[in-house]
């Protein structure tokens, strides 16, 4: 079947069998390998996107059939114009990884948590990547880069939208 | 492991969801928020020849409370329960626990109320807080549109009382009284994890501070979950005490029938299952303002 989606401002229209998860539709039918197949079942957040500017989404248990007709946000459209988004800024000052492969789940994941709570508390912050799992560093510089980009998400939002 | 090929539907109207799902009969699943589904087709649990997706289905995405019913549509989400307005007042308190507890904040966003009841895992929560709440899923036929007890609707494990080529079309949970607060406890290994044990209570006051109604129901309790009848009779018309919140957390132990697996034994979840009614009881006590 024939999709449309529109990935970080961008179409991408492509033929793809009504199987295809998201995940793999963005890494090998657009390139877009920024959204990491971690578990593949649903439990790690690794491949975290927003859809639609609100809602995060593990993109291992949604088809990209579903996405068609829909924005989706991956770690690819956070930054404009060769400056860092705020989460990405927070996660580089406060150290919030080590390898890398959860972030840019967790940094989706945030991007959601900031749009619904523009200052969360920690508690807030910790709760709400309860579904994202860090195997390097523990969460504690995760919640700091959190709230270092907390209160800063709405210009952001407007420029990457 | 991907899904094994299926064709994709979707619906922009009820009566467009419905036209799919009479064609495909048995072949066709609905497609909600597909946090179970789609995990179970990746698995190869579950193999429909035909998914029909409902998520563009406006009418379906209602969120409403007028008073007597709170109605909830197909494709509102986990994450909106937990947002509503109202979520903070008392009568309440069951929705909020649990809206919190289901699954994790990003399954949340995608998940839904409805689907969760329709997938009747024996480990779900939505089925024990819509035993415990008195909840009726409204089911739409060929004969046209239905209203189901909940405990008519949960029929086994991964079975409702959803026919061949039906679909459930909302759940409504009556609005419960000034004097109303419930609980729900759920014991999990970590975020996201299927409950070990978890219980659902909801209790109404009468003026003279006696028990008016009850609702006590559990969930990984066995094939799927289950009111403790025994513990509402233990409960209604009585005091709010020690002694009554003993009998009740008693009479849930008797009734839950787990299975054993890597969260714990038989024995183990049969005392869980106990000791969270009687902390749900107590908790749904204190938010009354009563001691117990």
């Amino acid at each position: 079947m024939r999709v449309n989606v529109k990935v970080n401002g961008v179409n991408y229209e492509r033929d793809v069998e009504p199987r295809t998860l998201l995940a793999y539709f963005l890494r090998e039918d657009c390139g877009l390998t920024g959204a990491h197949i971690g578990c593949d079942t649903s439990s790690c957040g690794c491949c975290v996107v927003v859809l639609d500017g609100e809602r995060a989404v593990k993109s291992c248990t949604m088809f990209a059939a579903q996405a068609d007709g829909h924005d989706v946000l991956t770690v690819e459209g956070l930054a404009q114009g060769g400056a860092l988004h705020p989460l990405q800024q927070g996660f580089w000052d406060q150290h919030g990884l080590q390898c890398g492969f959860c972030t840019p789940g967790m940094l989706l994941t945030s991007y959601a948590l900031l749009k619904q709570i523009a200052t969360p508390s920690e508690a807030d912050i910790r709760e709400g990547l309860a579904g994202n799992l860090c195997r390097c560093t523990g969460y504690q510089n995760i919640v700091k880069a959190v709230q270092q980009a907390s209160g800063q998400l709405p210009a952001a939002v407007a420029a990457a939208s | 492991m991907f899904p094994a090929a299926f064709n994709y539907l979707r619906a922009h109207t009820p009566d467009e969801a419905f036209a799919f799902l009479q064609q495909h009969g048995a072949e066709a699943r609905v497609l909600a928020g597909g946090q179970s589904l789609i995990p179970a087709m990746r698995f190869r649990l579950a193999r429909p020849g035909v998914l029909v997706d409902i998520n563009a289905v406006r009418d379906f995405t209602y969120l409403r409370h007028d008073g007597q019913v709170l109605a909830i549509g197909p494709i509102a989400r986990d994450s909106e329960i937990e947002r509503a307005p109202w979520i903070g007042e008392r009568r309440w308190s069951l929705l909020h626990d649990v809206s919190r507890v289901v699954a994790d904040p990003v399954v949340r966003q995608m998940g839904t109320i409805v689907g969760s009841l329709c997938h009747n895992d024996p480990s779900g929560d939505w089925t024990a807080v819509a035993l415990a709440s008195r909840a009726e899923v409204e089911v739409r036929g060929t004969g046209g549109t239905r209203t189901v007890k909940i405990d008519d609707f949960l029929v086994d494990s991964f079975t409702t009382a959803v026919g061949e080529g039906e679909m459930a079309t909302g759940v409504r949970f009556p609005v419960p009284g000034d004097a109303t607060a419930g609980s729900y406890q759920k014991l999990e290994r970590k975020v996201g994890d299927y409950a070990t044990a978890a219980a659902a209570v909801q209790v109404s006051l009468n003026g003279d501070g006696t028990i008016r109604e009850a609702g006590v129901a559990l969930s990984a309790a066995g094939p799927c979950a289950v009111r403790v009848d025994d513990a509402e009779r233990a409960l209604v018309g009585q005091r709010p005490t020690n002694d009554t919140i003993r009998a009740a957390a008693e009479a849930a132990e008797r009734k839950s029938a787990p299975q054993a697996d890597l969260r714990g034994s038989v024995e183990y979840k049969k005392h869980l299952a106990g000791v969270l009614v009687a902390r749900g009881l107590r908790q749904a006590f204190a938010r009354l303002g009563v001691p117990s």
